[in-house]
């Protein structure tokens, strides 16, 4: 077995787990956060993105023993605690940047993390090549493309943190 | 996946130590090319050995007359050393079009090359620079260290730890990706260093990355695009797949070298 101990979403989680588990089985089927997703499980599709130290990574490329006293932030821990949405999330709703939703959580980490990475005037090209690694079977990604640029402008001006809080 | 066990070396020694104990073990980078082949069970290394923990294998250190990269550095960290941008423009420029920006955060230059996949983008730096894999017991030369698709000089209990750069008088990649996976279809490097002249292909050698000489022959006079103009590559010993003919990778070898000898003059 594997002693794993990490930091997800500010909160200290261990766990002791198969040395195979993935930090994505880990996050959702040890710690119940099942807003991670599993789209592809061949680090292609980019729905099972999550933040480790402040960098998007697959979680599905990534066993959780890997992440020992990391600081790990899932879509769970991006929106305020009182419940209000990340400017992100607010963006992707009001520009109808999704059908399903499947794609989503990891759409909106990846948009954040170009934000940490590109700042917050992002064109339409650069998003679009940013966003190589997360893939859509709905939207056709047009609206999903507003929707980072509508975000990434409101997060310049919102007290949003890039990260989940400590 | 099969089940494995795991360690976490914190030392080069260590790390090379429990290499020797068990000839299926395995050391893990960035996982991004072991743990799919893993999930796939196409590996099944009963021992991975993490290197994250081990000293030494990070930082980008430009001298003089060459750049040294640590086995451990991830393709983000490599593509945004200013120190490099500096140095190697050409070099820099090329873990910036490796996979996606997650790809990027964990894939290192050192799993890239121990790896040494047929379409990836570093061997044709590597051997495009005529660079030196350094290890844990030696010094590789490029032109010695790969053998063939996903084989190189690497032993068994060898840890490729730096990989030193010369610094070129000119040079630039040029890659045609392949729009689903962003592995190159082709690559070229070319680069210009006193009579060292080399123009080196990834993507569509079936034995994976080689030098084109007739063209290095041809840029001696003249290190430009005009001095190759109208020479051709045979398809004969290409790869042929659903994604592009020998004669298609080919010709984007041609195509693909005129570009980058226009840029980096
Ligand atoms: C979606 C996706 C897209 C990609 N696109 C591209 C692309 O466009 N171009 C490209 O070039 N690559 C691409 N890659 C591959 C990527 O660059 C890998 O990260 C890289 O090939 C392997 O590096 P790693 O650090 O992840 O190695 P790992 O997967 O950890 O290891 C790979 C192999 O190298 C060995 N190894 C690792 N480090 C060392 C060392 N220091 N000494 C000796 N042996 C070692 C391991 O034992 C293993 O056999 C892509 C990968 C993915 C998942
Ligand atoms: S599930 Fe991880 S990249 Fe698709
Ligand atoms: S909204 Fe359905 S996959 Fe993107």
């Amino acid at each position: 077995m594997a002693a794993v101990a990490m930091t997800v979403n500010g909160k200290a989680v261990t766990g002791d787990v198969d040395p195979r588990t993935l930090l994505v089985q880990f996050v959702r089927e040890h710690l119940r956060l099942t807003g991670t997703h599993v789209g592809c499980d061949t680090s292609q599709c980019g729905a099972c993105l999550v933040h480790v130290d402040g960098k998007a990574i697959k979680s599905c490329t990534v066993f959780a023993w890997q992440l020992e006293g990391a600081n790990v932030t899932t879509i769970e821990g991006i929106a305020d605690p009182s419940g209000k949405l990340h400017p992100m999330q607010e963006a992707f709703r009001d520009n109808h940047g999704l059908q399903c939703g499947y794609c989503t959580p990891g759409m909106i980490m990846s948009a954040i993390d170009m934000v940490n990475r590109k700042g917050n005037d992002l064109d339409d090209h650069t998003i679009r090549q940013e966003l190589d690694g997360n893939i859509c079977r709905c939207t056709g990604y047009h609206n999903i493309v507003k929707a980072v640029a509508a975000g990434a402008k409101a997060m310049k001006g919102s007290s949003a943190p890039a990260q989940a809080a400590e | 996946m099969y089940a494995f066990t795991y360690h976490r070396p914190t030392t080069v020694r260590q790390a090379v130590g429990l290499l020797g104990k068990n000839e299926e073990a395995k050391l893990l980078a960035g996982g991004h090319s072991l743990i799919p082949v893993m999930k796939q069970r196409l590996a099944g290394p009963p021992v991975l050995i993490d290197l994250s923990k081990v000293e030494g294998l990070t930082g980008v250190e430009v001298g003089a007359r060459s750049v040294t990269i640590g086995a451990m550095m991830t393709h983000s960290a490599v593509a945004r050393s200013v120190e490099l941008q500096q140095a190697i423009p050409a070099l820099a420029g090329v873990p910036g079009s490796i996979g996606d920006p997650a790809v990027r955060a964990r894939g290192t230059i050192g799993g890239s090359l121990a790896n040494n996949d047929p379409n990836a983008d570093y061997p044709a730096a590597v051997l495009g620079l005529g660079a030196t894999i350094i290890t844990s017991k030696r010094k590789i030369a490029a032109d010695e260290y790969f053998q063939g698709m996903f084989t190189t000089a690497l032993e068994a209990d060898e840890i490729i730890t730096k990989i030193q750069f010369p610094i070129p008088k000119k040079a630039a990649y040029q890659k045609f990706k392949h729009p689903a996976s962003g592995f190159a279809l082709v690559g070229v490097f070319v680069s210009k260093r006193g009579d060292d002249i080399r123009v080196a292909v990834t993507g569509a050698g079936a034995n994976g990355v080689f030098r084109v000489t007739a063209f290095e022959e041809a840029l001696r006079k003249r290190f430009a695009a005009k001095s190759i103009e109208g020479m051709t590559v045979p398809a004969d010993g290409l790869n042929s797949d659903i994604h592009a003919s020998a004669e298609y990778r080919a010709h984007l070898i041609a195509v693909l070298a005129r570009r980058a000898l226009a840029d980096a003059n």
